[in-house]
């Protein structure tokens, strides 16, 4: 069981350096890194569905300098590989109540996520101390050993909270699929209403201040909606 | 032209500026709460300072690099810029403390601008455009493909631009940030952004709910649903995160629903 959590872990490691240290290139966000995981589980599409729920979630969260905001590299991750891991029967109710505990799952892995990092930044300053006579003296060696060390840090960081946040929720996610009793229609009507409940105030609060703004929300909702209907 | 010896300034090879770029993807390695990204500018423009007076082993050199590595602060794309702008000005033999108050100028409107641009614009736009490739019905590989391409053909191009330009100019800079891309480039992806959000929330969530979703008023429920729960979140704005709300209805509805079976 372990080893079949390593592949997990090392994607959740890359992609949790992606969201702050290494190189940023958005590969962490729930989009990408939940239908890779998804992917490695055997199951792209699970891991896309879950990926899109975890991003419109997300689209609240903006990685402003040093404010605290939850982790969705590895927390994506998590969510992909339980969604793929759980879905294997892919009946309709397995599917719903999978896609719900997988993104609370997720949820809870961004929290901690998050958290890790503030402890991550706490001990790279303390590191940053140790080293300051090295750092006023112009040491090459303190200034590259500073970079590295959290480099590390934050790659072992990652592959430690994927790996032990799937050890943990594995048994939990299939156990709570298995008793899930409520209809999988309403299950996902609860999903997908949170979901877009945090979606729109995202966007509201994100480009509600733009002049065109509203306008521009109101002509693209015209076309999604043709959209629906014109596609069925 | 250097400032100290009246000689032509070093100008950095393209192997140089190849190095700084790749070190640029690991500015933040170091980020912590106390000198923020300041390791990580002396990271990136330690390459460049070798060709200081001296080489590495130099005075110069590790004058230079002691003083990039205090306290700075900025959006990680656009301090390619500063890291431009501040290995020209140490090649240049601009005195010490003229570079440090230039440091500090800089770190305001490169994170404001920085954070406008990119956090509050081209990444949240980019996400609608991969929801919305989503919504349509598209494949896994070619969602992530259309968000991964697009989203980052704009980050690796701002942090060329920013090394280039900022390594051309150096201690005037400045004019680089009055630019249409800074000053019209929020606004117009912001539009762009709520027009994507429109075509995108409705497709990606259809997509989400599945089939028979015309069932039994389930769209309708859910419309009404989100529009009470996002006029509540954003008159809430600050106060209630929208994903810590996510996790209690979730897990009150995983609880509901795993103790109802008995």
């Amino acid at each position: 069981m372990i080893a079949g959590l390593l592949p997990f872990a090392l994607l959740g490691a890359i992609l949790g350096m992606d969201v702050v240290t290494f190189p940023q290139a958005m590969l962490s966000r729930p989009i990408v890194a939940a239908t890779v995981s998804g992917a490695l589980g055997g199951h792209a599409t699970f891991g896309l569905l879950v990926g899109a729920t975890l991003e419109l979630i997300a689209l609240e969260t903006l990685p402003f300098g040093a404010s605290r905001y939850p982790e969705w590299g590895s927390a994506s991750v998590v969510g992909g590989a339980l969604m793929s891991s759980v879905s294997v029967r892919g009946s309709t109710v397995d599917v719903s109540a999978a896609l719900a505990v997988s993104v609370l799952g997720a949820l809870a892995t961004a929290y901690i996520g998050g958290l890790s990092m503030i402890v991550l930044r706490k001990l790279n300053a303390v590191w940053a101390r140790a080293a300051a006579h090295a750092l006023e003296a112009g040491s090459y060696r303190a200034v590259v050993g500073l970079q590295l060390r959290g480099l590390l840090s934050d790659l072992v960081r990652g592959a430690l909270l994927t790996g032990v946040a799937l050890l943990v929720l594995r048994p939990i996610v299939a156990a709570s699929v298995a008793r899930w009793s409520v209809d999988a229609r309403l299950t996902r009507a609860v999903v997908v209403g949170i979901a877009s409940t945090v979606a729109v105030g995202a966007v509201w609060k994100v480009f509600h201040t733009t002049r065109w703004a509203v306008p521009c929300f109101v002509a693209g909702l015209a076309g999604g909606v043709i959209l629906i209907v014109v596609t069925g | 032209m250097s400032a100290e010896t009246g000689t032509p300034a070093p100008v950095p090879s393209t192997g140089t500026r190849a190095t700084i770029l790749l070190r640029m993807l690991a500015i933040q390695g170091a980020w912590n709460y106390e000198s923020l990204m300041g390791n990580g500018i002396a990271f990136c423009t330690e390459p460049a300072l070798r060709m200081l007076p001296g080489g590495p082993d130099g005075p110069a050199y590790r004058a230079a690099l002691a003083r990039q590595a205090k306290y700075f602060n900025a959006h990680p794309y656009l301090a390619s810029l500063a890291v431009g702008a501040l290995a020209r000005a140490e090649l240049d033999g601009v005195p010490g403390g003229t570079i440090e108050r230039f440091r500090t100028a800089l770190c305001g409107p490169l994170g404001s601008v920085g954070d406008r641009l990119i956090w509050a614009g081209w990444l949240p736009a980019c996400s609608l455009l991969a929801l919305a490739v989503f919504g349509l019905g598209a494949r896994a590989l070619v969602v992530v493909a259309v968000f991964l391409v697009v989203y980052n053909a704009g980050h690796l191009a701002l942090r060329v631009w920013g090394l280039r330009d900022g390594l051309a100019r150096g201690l005037r800079v400045a004019g680089a940030l009055a630019g249409p891309v800074f000053r019209q480039g929020p606004e117009y992806i912001a539009c762009a952004g709520a027009l994507l959000a429109g075509i995108a929330l409705p497709v990606a969530l259809a997509r989400v709910i599945g089939p028979g979703r015309g069932e039994g008023g389930l769209i309708a429920g859910i419309l009404v649903v989100t529009a009470l729960g996002s006029v509540t979140l954003a008159r809430l704005h600050g106060r209630v995160e929208g994903w810590r709300a996510s996790f209690v209805v979730l897990a009150g509805l995983a609880l509901y629903a795993v103790a109802r079976h008995g």
